[in-house]
């Protein structure tokens, strides 16, 4: 199971949903699919038509910079960053 | 006196101010989680409150609350161009309630709407075809803004006829639900050359009074009013102190009172020479006058959105504006004096009012 963590921005938008969680998948894309299955409407908070990650949110795996395909090990940390923007 | 309630979008969140003799106010919120929202309305229809807002961040959403702000949800399922069409959503800018459709504008322009009152949505029309269509789909070609459609003009019980600005390009209007669209720019002033005569006009705000034939806007280049529900258009910017602005709102009971907010039209657009001034016509356009009672006439640089101002129903109706400073003005007696009833709010996007039996 991956290690999963979301951005702060993220979790007041959906009841339940922790900063950070385990989920299994082969792919970042994967991941947020199987966490839009439980908290729907998540995905289109972090993915942009494409699809691709919306312009202001990083993803990085182990530590490296990360699209939508880059794989997620059994024991990958995945971090979604909601970059600094804005003001 | 039945309750009247504001519903204010900002830059960081909707407000809610409410009172009961529109003297003493209360201020609720900010909801949405502090999202930039572009436009807030009650929709009369449902009692519900729908926020058009876009996070840099987490994209386009509708927010809704069916108990007066107390509780939000938020939905942006099927809100979208889909991953293969090449437009984007980059913004949701404004709402409206048509019959059982409740219509959002977003850029690139297109209209989406829901028929559960926000849960999911559905495209209505990008408007193709039309006279700039080709080009407008460009974000290149976009205004500074990029509202995409910036505005409509519907009748709450009435879900076949209305009307969308394309921002930049003018009004259309419809008379099957949006399945065809027909220019309404005839008459309206451009100051620069376009490939077409019945597009290419920069339309900030469309409104209608109570007689569907009697509309008016305020464009780049000044104010105009229509007597044949917007088939054709006459300049009625003689007697403002420019003829740039983009808020306007209708007199609820007389079709010849209108009120609009000049600002200047360069860089700066706030109202001119700092002193904040709301101009009212009795005589459909025919002469305006400055209404300043109790708004702040020194160093007043603040400037109103397209849907910064509104007025309500009362048999007095009250006017009321929003800044670009966070504050809002109220009049109660048809804009002749003000109060301000709110002070230190993010920047204002918009202004909506409803009286509440």
């Amino acid at each position: 199971m991956a290690d999963v963590r979301l951005p702060g921005t993220l979790t007041p938008l959906f009841p339940g949903l922790p900063r950070r969680l385990e989920v299994e998948a082969p792919t970042v894309l994967a991941a947020i699919d199987s966490l839009e299955q439980q908290w729907p409407g998540l995905r289109d908070r972090l993915v942009a038509e494409g699809p691709t990650l919306r312009s202001h949110i990083h993803a990085y795996v182990d530590g490296e910079r990360a699209g939508l395909e880059t794989p997620v090990a059994e024991r990958s940390r995945l971090d979604v960053i909601a970059a600094i923007s804005g003001g | 006196m039945p309750k009247t309630m504001l519903t204010v979008a900002t830059r960081k969140g909707t407000f809610v101010l409410e009172s009961d003799d529109r003297r003493d106010w209360t201020l609720r919120g900010p909801y949405c989680e502090g999202w930039p929202v572009y436009h807030a309305i009650y929709d009369p229809t449902t009692g519900d409150i729908y926020a058009a807002a876009a996070s840099e961040w987490h994209g386009s959403a509708v927010w809704r609350s069916a108990d007066l702000g107390e509780t939000w949800e938020m939905s942006s399922e099927g809100l979208t161009y889909g991953d293969e069409d090449g437009r984007k959503i980059s913004k949701v800018s404004t709402l409206a309630r048509a019959g059982d459709r409740l219509l959002v504008g977003v850029e690139a322009p297109g209209i989406f709407e829901s028929r559960d009152n926000g849960k999911n949505w559905s495209l209505l029309s990008t408007l193709s075809g039309q006279h700039g269509s080709e080009a407008w789909d460009d974000p290149a070609n976009q205004p500074p803004g990029h509202l995409g459609i910036s505005n409509f003009v519907t009748e709450p019980d009435d879900s076949e006829n209305f009307f969308a600005v394309v921002q930049g390009v003018g009004a259309f209007e419809t008379e099957d639900g949006g399945s065809s669209w027909t220019p309404r720019n005839k008459g309206l002033r451009r100051d620069w050359p376009a490939d077409y005569d019945d597009v290419g006009f920069c339309v900030h705000k469309l409104v209608r009074s109570s007689d569907p034939q009697r509309m008016y806007q305020q464009n780049h280049v000044g104010m105009h009013r229509s007597d044949d529900a917007g088939k054709s258009w006459t300049e009625i910017t003689e007697g403002l102190p420019g003829d740039f602005g983009f808020a306007a709102a209708v007199h609820p009971h007389d079709t010849e009172t209108f009120y609009v907010i000049p600002v200047d039209g360069g860089h700066d657009r706030t109202m001119h020479d700092g002193k904040a001034t709301v101009w009212r016509t009795r005589d459909a356009g025919s002469s305006w006058q400055p209404q300043r009672t109790g708004l702040p006439q020194e160093n007043a640089r603040i400037g109103v959105l397209r849907q910064g101002m509104t007025t309500d129903t009362h048999d007095v109706p009250g006017v009321y504006f929003g800044t670009s400073t966070g504050q809002v003005f109220a009049s109660g007696d048809e804009g002749q004096t003000w109060t301000e009833i709110a002070n230190y709010l993010p920047s204002i996007s918009s202004v909506d009012v409803a009286v509440l039996d």
